[in-house]
């Protein structure tokens, strides 16, 4: 785990100094709001719905049990007691009031958090595996390099300003939980000849023009991120649209221009800039990682795991879906669903949190980390702790054994929450994961990605779902709108658009017929939703969706 | 040809809170749109919003909402004014509370 030094700290509670000035100013009348507004939106702070909102960044996902118990403090003291997590790895408290914002930032400080760019035309949250440090298929932690690219865009001045807002995921594994083809950049780490360095992917993005991101190099010399970095950025600042916020990011711009053009402008910008990294990037991300060092994992049996697997059909189905392959012997990742059948996608509350901080000093190494798929993983635990563990959770309402299946649904906040949205999301979501609980059907479908969002800017992913749902408003009314064939993983694809869309109290049908038309369809159990419908396209399923032809032209 | 107008709210959010906020007859700011003034002509509504945006140290975001006359006083014509007025759906949070 990273760990501040005074140098950040000081920089925090300065920050933190300056903004509690500048709400004290909104509020006494010397700040009109077109003024304050862009400086509440430099800490994290947005006008929602029916309160504000503010939205904490949790640096690569990763969090120690001291940070979510303060996480857990500020929902209790100054919100109603829960928090949202989010598909960008950050959380988000949705009432807190704004006199009492710098106290949450000043809390926060407390233990190195901050909601410092989570908003505004800057480099966002660096995302990245959130299994990161544990799996078995990772080539490096990537969070030395997540923690790297976090101090060098943390106010760099050349990137508060730009066309639009910037987001860059990061892997070491190989295979890709990070969708980092969906990000203005995306890094993977990979191996040539015994070195490591990065592919680096260009121009992904959801949103209004959903976009595959390019490969600009497919190998990058470790050594060379920083610079390689500040030309991609550089390119976008300055040949960046700026008549047009809806072309601003530089997914348009690889369109507009080309993926050779950009490549080339890149490289120019890249040799230019490569002469002044005088190496102490390179001594910085050395002493990163030995924040990151793994903790002394245990060698013990791990029987009782299996005894209970054998015994305990509960806890066996739960093993399945939510274990995931550690890289040390005897030891597992853990999901913990934030997917109550029926609750909301991505919310914890307070005593949730605190739990979780306990289970993870008690059987986590202290590390705790957050998905953008909106659940908490233990990334380190024994499998013998399994079953103790698997009971306390339980007890907590988050022992439910759904990830990767149709209730592990995304969901943005839609219109019960955010002020852009078109139509809800939230409930959407809790339809349908209560229908299949009472259908039974949950484990027979198997692995199946839903995601929701509630308007085309598209937060909750649903481009990348196997099925997508869109909220929209047509002639005043809720109507969603279905695509198939998403995929967020390393075959990266945006989904089809089925047909038109359906109304609030049809959608939930809509995605039933959907299924049950899969489980006819499907060769054997062992073939996906998604391997389904790459075979035999979207005919099949338009048909279940639109039984009457009627239907298909309205 | 113009439209013609409809009858209108003057909402905001208030600025301490967020919470959603209407302008009533006598000048006060309620939580409650039954409380609202209803507004039914264009010119009066321009003067009240006007009204409202003087008052920026008190409230963000004022604008003109449809709503249609009822019997227990203005109702929302749009799903999204409907929410606004109630709370979120997931809880009984916001306005709803205090029900
Ligand atoms: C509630 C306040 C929110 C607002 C005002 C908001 C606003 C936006 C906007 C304007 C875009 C489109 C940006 C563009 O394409 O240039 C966007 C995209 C996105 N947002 Fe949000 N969002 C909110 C909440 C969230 C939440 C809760 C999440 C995570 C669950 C999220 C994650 C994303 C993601 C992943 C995208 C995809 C587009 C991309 O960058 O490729 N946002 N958001
Ligand atoms: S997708 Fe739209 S509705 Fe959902 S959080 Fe993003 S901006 Fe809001």
């Amino acid at each position: 785990m990273y760990r501040y030094s005074e140098f950040d700290r000081a920089f925090l509670a300065e920050r933190n100094r300056q903004f509690r000035a500048q709400v004290a100013r909104r509020i006494d009348g010397s700040l009109t709001e077109d003024e304050f507004k862009p400086l509440r939106l430099m800490n994290g702070l947005y006008l929602q719905l029916h309160a504000y909102m503010l939205r904490v960044a949790i640096p690569y996902g990763t969090l120690n049990p001291s940070q979510m118990r303060k996480l857990a403090e500020i929902a209790d003291r100054w919100d109603k007691g829960y928090g949202h997590f989010t598909t960008r790895q950050n959380i988000q408290y949705n009432w807190p009031r704004l006199n009492e914002v710098p106290d949450i930032l000043d809390a926060l400080a407390e233990v190195g958090l901050h909601a410092i760019q989570t908003s505004g035309n800057t480099i966002r949250n660096v995302t990245a595996d959130h299994f990161a440090g544990a799996a078995a298929d990772e080539i490096a932690d990537p969070r030395p390099v997540a923690e790297l690219i976090r101090q060098w865009s943390t106010d760099h001045p050349e990137y508060q300003f730009l066309g639009r807002k910037f987001k860059i995921g990061i892997t070491g594994a190989t295979h890709d939980r990070a969708v980092i083809r969906a990000h203005d950049i995306g890094l993977r780490i990979v191996e040539r000849d015994g070195a490591q360095g990065f592919e680096v992917v260009v121009g992904g993005g959801l949103g209004r023009t959903p976009m595959i991101g390019s490969t600009l190099r497919d190998f990058l010399p470790r050594a060379d991120l920083l610079p390689y970095l500040e030309a991609v950025l550089t390119t976008y600042n300055l040949l960046g649209r700026r008549d047009n916020k809806f072309k601003a990011r530089i997914k348009i711009l690889l369109h507009e221009h080309g993926v050779d053009k950009i490549r080339a402008l890149v490289e120019e910008q890249f040799l230019r800039l490569r002469g002044d990294f005088s190496g102490v990037d390179q001594q910085r991300l050395a002493e990163i990682e030995t924040f990151f060092a793994p903790p002394a994992f245990r060698d013990a049996p791990s029987s009782a795991f299996d005894d209970a697997r054998a015994a305990d059909p509960v806890f066996r189905a739960w093993a399945d879906t939510n274990l995931s392959a550690h890289r040390a012997p005897g030891y597992a990742i853990v999901t913990v669903s934030l997917k109550a059948h029926g609750a909301t996608p991505g919310d914890a509350s307070s005593d949730q949190m605190r739990l979780l901080a306990d289970l993870a000093e008690r059987y986590g190494h202290h590390e705790l980390r957050i998905s953008h798929e909106q659940n908490v993983i233990l990334p380190h635990v024994h499998k013998s702790d399994l079953p103790a563990l698997h009971a306390a959770l339980r007890n907590a309402g988050l022992g439910t054994a759904n990830i990767g299946l149709i209730s592990d649904i995304i969901a943005c906040p839609g219109m019960d929450y955010c002020a852009l949205a078109t139509a809800r999301s939230i409930p959407v979501a809790q339809q349908i994961a209560t229908r299949f609980e009472e259908l039974k059907l949950e484990h027979d479908v198997g692995p199946l990605k839903i995601k929701i969002s509630g308007c085309i800017n598209a937060c909750g992913h649903h481009h990348v779902g196997h099925i997508g749902i869109l909220g929209l408003d047509r002639a005043g009314v809720e109507n969603y709108q279905i695509t198939l064939g998403g995929d967020a993983t390393d075959d990266a694809a945006i989904g089809t658009r089925a047909g038109p869309g359906f109304s609030a109290d049809d959608i939930v049908g809509a995605v039933e017929r959907l299924v049950l038309a899969y489980l006819d369809l499907r060769e054997s159990r062992d073939e996906t939703f998604l391997h389904t419908f790459r075979r035999l396209g979207m005919a099949p399923f338009r048909a279940a969706l639109y039984p009457r032809t009627s239907d298909m032209a309205a | 040809m113009p439209r013609p107008f409809t009858p209108k709210v003057v909402t905001a959010s208030a600025l301490i809170e967020g919470d959603v906020i209407y302008l009533t007859a006598d000048d006060t700011w309620s939580r409650d749109l039954s409380r609202a003034e209803i507004i039914t002509d264009e010119a009066h509504a321009q003067l009240r919003l006007l009204h409202a945006e003087r008052q920026a140290n008190e409230l963000v975001g004022a604008y003109l909402a449809d709503v249609a006359p009822g019997a227990g006083g203005p109702q929302p014509t749009h799903f999204r004014e409907d929410f606004r007025r109630r709370g979120p759906s997931n809880y009984p949070h916001g306005k709803q509370e205090a029900v």
